[in-house]
C-alpha cells in the first residue's frame, strides 16, 4: 500500500496508474440517496473536489447493454487506514449505472480509477482577503463539499454550509458534514428555507462580511449558474465543481467539453471538474443526466 | 510477441486507435508511472489539422447498448502548435510515434505530411480520410478514386510509412486496394460507424454536432468482417480495430489477417487496457501455437 499522507490543502493528487478492483465495505441508505464505501488498497488519499471513475466488476452492462462506460463520482469522504483508503461516494438512483451502484453488496468489487482532476483551491488562493469559505451544495452535488469542509476545518479555515434539496426523496447525506452547522433550503419546503439554496447565499453575500469568504459550489447546472452570477454581482470569488458527460476521466475521449469564457472548450476531466466562476462561459453545461 | 509493421519494430502488436488516448493528458493524470508501463507498443496521435480546431459543441457523447457515439469534431491545436509543443512531449513516451493528419484538400494534406514527416520523432503517418475533399465534395475515404488520387499526391513527399484509416461506412476493400495502388504502406480499420441519437427530452438530435460515430463492443462483429475482407484484398499490412477489449478479440483480428491491432473505446473504461490486451494476446497466441 502507498503512503496515505494527507496532501497539501488544495494540491492535485496524481492517480495510481490504471484501474483497480476495490472491495465494497458498506452501502447504507442516506435519506433518498445511498452512501457506499470502497477500500482502495493501492491508491492515494484524494483531494477534495477530485473524482473517480466507477464501474462494478459484475453486472455492468446488465440493463440491455448499459451501463457500458464507467461513471464519474466526486469523493464525499475518505479515511486512510491500515489496509488502504476508505472512499465514500454519495449516489442517487436515476439511471442504469446509478441503479447498479445503489444495489452494491458488501464484499462486491468495484472497478475504479482515480483520483482525477483539479480539486478545490484554498480560499487564500482565490482572493487574498478571504478568511473563510461558504459552501453551497445542491442535491447529490453536496458530496465533494463534505470532504472539502473537513479539509478546511483541519487547516483551521472556517466554513459556512448552505445546502438545498428539491424534496424529501431527493435529499440526504447531511451526516457526511459531521455535525457542522448547516443552513438548509428545500424547494418543497419540507426542511429549512422554502425555496432555493441560492436565496440563502444571496442573503449571506449581502451581509457585512460578504467579501471575506470564497464561495465553493456543487449541484445542478441551474444552481451553479445562479451561484456564479450572484458571486460575480457581489465581487466574490467562487469555484464550481461541474459535471459533464465523460467516458474516460483522464483526457482521452474529449467528451466533457465545457465552454470557456474566452471561447473554445476545456476538458472538464483534466482542467476541472473544479473551475473558477470566471473561467467558463456558463455553468449550464448541456448533456448531463445520463447516469 | 514483437512484430514489424511497415519496417517499424513493435514490442507487441497492440496500438491505440487515433483519438482514443491522449498520452500527454494521461501522464498528467497518472504521472510518470505511465511511461514506465506505457500500454501501447506505438502511439497514434489524435488527428492533427492544419489550423487549430475547437471541436463540436456539447453534448459530444451518447452511451448506447455496449457502445458509445461520439461527436467530438477533431479538436486539436493545429499543425504548428502540435509540432512545437506536443511532439517533444510525445517523444518522451519511448515508443514509435504515428501521427494522424487530416486535410480538406490535397494542398492541406501535403502541408501536413511534409511538416510532420520532416520530424525525426515521427515513425509513420496515418491519413484520416473521413472528411470531404472541398474540391470534389466527396468524402475521400468513401471513394476509391479520391483515395488513390490523394495517395498519389502525398506519396512522393516522404519515404516514411503512410497508413490510410478506412471507414466502415462504405465497403472498405475497394478503398483499401486503391490506397495500396496509390502507394499506402498499410491500412487501418475500422473508423467509427456514422450514427446519431435522439434527445430523450424532446425528439431533437442529442449530439451538439448532430451526428457522430459509433464505437465500442457493439461494433466488433463489423470490424471482424471488414478486417477479414480487406486483408484478403491487399498485400500491405492491416491494422485491425473495433470493439477490442480482450486478448481473444485481438487474436480474432490477427487470425482475420491483421498484422497489428488497436484498442480504442476500451481504454476509456480501463486506462491500461492496451497492456492488458497485449498480455492476454500473448497467452492466446501461445495457446493457438501449441494446438
Amino acid at each position: 500500500m502507498r503512503s496515505a499522507a494527507t496532501p497539501g490543502l488544495g494540491a492535485r493528487v496524481t492517480a495510481s496508474l490504471g484501474r483497480r478492483a476495490c472491495e465494497v465495505t458498506r452501502n447504507v441508505q442516506a435519506g433518498g440517496y445511498r452512501i457506499f464505501s470502497a477500500l482502495d488498497r493501492d491508491g492515494p488519499e484524494p483531494a477534495a473536489g477530485q473524482f473517480y471513475m466507477l464501474a462494478t466488476e459484475a453486472g455492468w452492462s446488465a440493463e440491455e447493454g448499459r451501463p457500458y462506460l464507467a461513471r464519474a463520482f466526486s469523493v464525499a469522504d475518505c479515511e486512510p487506514g491500515p489496509e488502504g483508503v476508505r472512499l465514500d461516494f454519495l449516489v442517487h438512483a436515476v439511471g442504469p449505472a446509478t441503479r447498479r451502484l445503489c444495489a452494491l453488496g458488501e464484499g462486491e468489487r468495484l472497478w475504479l480509477h482515480g483520483p482525477l482532476g483539479r480539486p478545490f483551491a484554498p480560499p487564500a488562493e482565490l482572493a487574498p482577503v478571504t478568511a473563510g469559505a461558504i459552501l453551497v451544495g445542491g442535491g447529490i452535488g453536496i458530496a465533494p463539499l463534505a470532504l472539502w469542509r473537513r479539509r478546511l476545518a483541519g487547516a483551521g479555515i472556517p466554513s459556512r454550509v448552505l445546502l438545498g434539496f428539491r424534496d424529501s426523496e431527493r435529499s440526504g447525506g447531511l451526516d457526511l458534514f459531521r455535525c457542522s452547522e448547516i443552513k438548509l433550503a428545500s424547494e418543497d419546503g419540507h426542511r429549512g428555507h422554502h425555496g432555493h439554496v441560492t436565496d440563502l447565499l444571496e442573503v449571506m453575500l449581502e451581509g457585512d462580511d460578504a467579501g471575506s469568504a470564497a464561495v465553493y459550489a456543487c449541484g445542478p447546472p441551474a444552481m451553479l449558474e445562479a451561484v456564479r452570477l450572484l458571486c460575480r454581482e457581489h465581487g466574490v470569488a467562487c469555484e464550481l465543481a461541474l459535471e459533464a458527460p465523460m467516458a474516460c476521466g483522464f483526457g482521452a475521449c474529449f467528451g466533457c467539453a465545457v465552454p470557456l469564457a474566452g471561447g473554445g472548450y476545456m476538458r472538464l476531466c483534466v482542467d476541472g471538474p473544479v473551475v473558477g466562476g470566471e473561467e467558463i462561459e456558463t455553468a449550464l453545461v448541456p448533456g448531463g443526466g445520463g447516469h | 510477441m514483437s512484430v514489424r509493421l511497415c519496417g517499424i519494430e513493435l514490442a507487441h502488436p497492440v496500438l491505440n486507435g487515433s483519438g482514443t488516448f491522449d498520452a500527454i493528458a494521461a501522464r498528467r493524470a497518472f504521472g510518470d508511472e505511465l511511461l514506465a508501463q506505457f500500454p501501447f507498443s506505438a502511439f497514434v496521435s489524435k488527428t492533427i489539422t492544419p489550423e487549430p480546431r475547437a471541436g463540436n459543441p456539447p453534448p459530444r457523447l451518447w452511451e448506447t447498448p455496449s457502445g458509445l457515439i461520439n461527436s467530438i469534431g477533431l479538436p486539436n491545436r493545429g499543425l504548428e502548435s502540435f509540432l512545437e509543443s506536443d511532439l517533444p512531449q510525445l517523444a518522451e513516451l519511448g515508443v514509435p510515434l504515428i501521427v494522424s493528419v487530416m486535410g480538406t484538400s490535397h494542398a492541406e494534406f501535403a502541408r501536413l505530411v511534409t511538416g510532420v514527416a520532416a520530424r525525426e520523432e515521427v515513425s509513420a503517418l496515418e491519413l484520416n480520410v473521413s472528411c470531404p475533399n472541398v474540391e470534389s465534395g466527396l468524402i475521400v475515404g468513401e471513394s476509391p478514386g479520391e483515395t488513390c488520387s490523394l495517395l498519389e499526391a502525398v506519396r512522393p513527399l516522404t519515404p516514411k510509412p503512410l497508413i490510410v484509416k478506412l471507414t466502415p461506412n462504405v465497403s472498405p476493400a475497394p478503398v483499401a486496394v486503391a490506397a495500396a495502388e496509390g502507394g499506402a504502406d498499410a491500412v487501418s480499420l475500422i473508423n467509427t460507424l456514422r450514427a446519431t441519437a435522439t434527445d430523450p427530452g424532446g425528439g431533437r438530435p442529442w449530439l451538439g454536432g448532430g451526428r457522430g460515430g459509433l464505437s465500442g463492443a457493439a461494433v466488433r462483429p463489423i470490424a471482424l468482417l471488414q478486417v477479414r475482407e480487406v486483408a484478403a484484398a491487399v498485400t500491405v499490412p492491416v491494422i485491425g480495430m473495433g470493439g477490442v477489449s480482450t486478448g481473444a478479440h485481438a487474436g480474432d483480428l490477427i487470425e482475420a489477417g491483421a498484422t497489428a491491432v488497436a484498442v480504442g473505446t476500451e481504454s476509456f473504461r480501463d486506462p491500461m487496457a492496451g497492456r492488458r490486451v497485449a498480455s492476454e494476446l500473448e497467452r492466446e497466441l501461445r495457446r493457438l501455437s501449441s494446438v
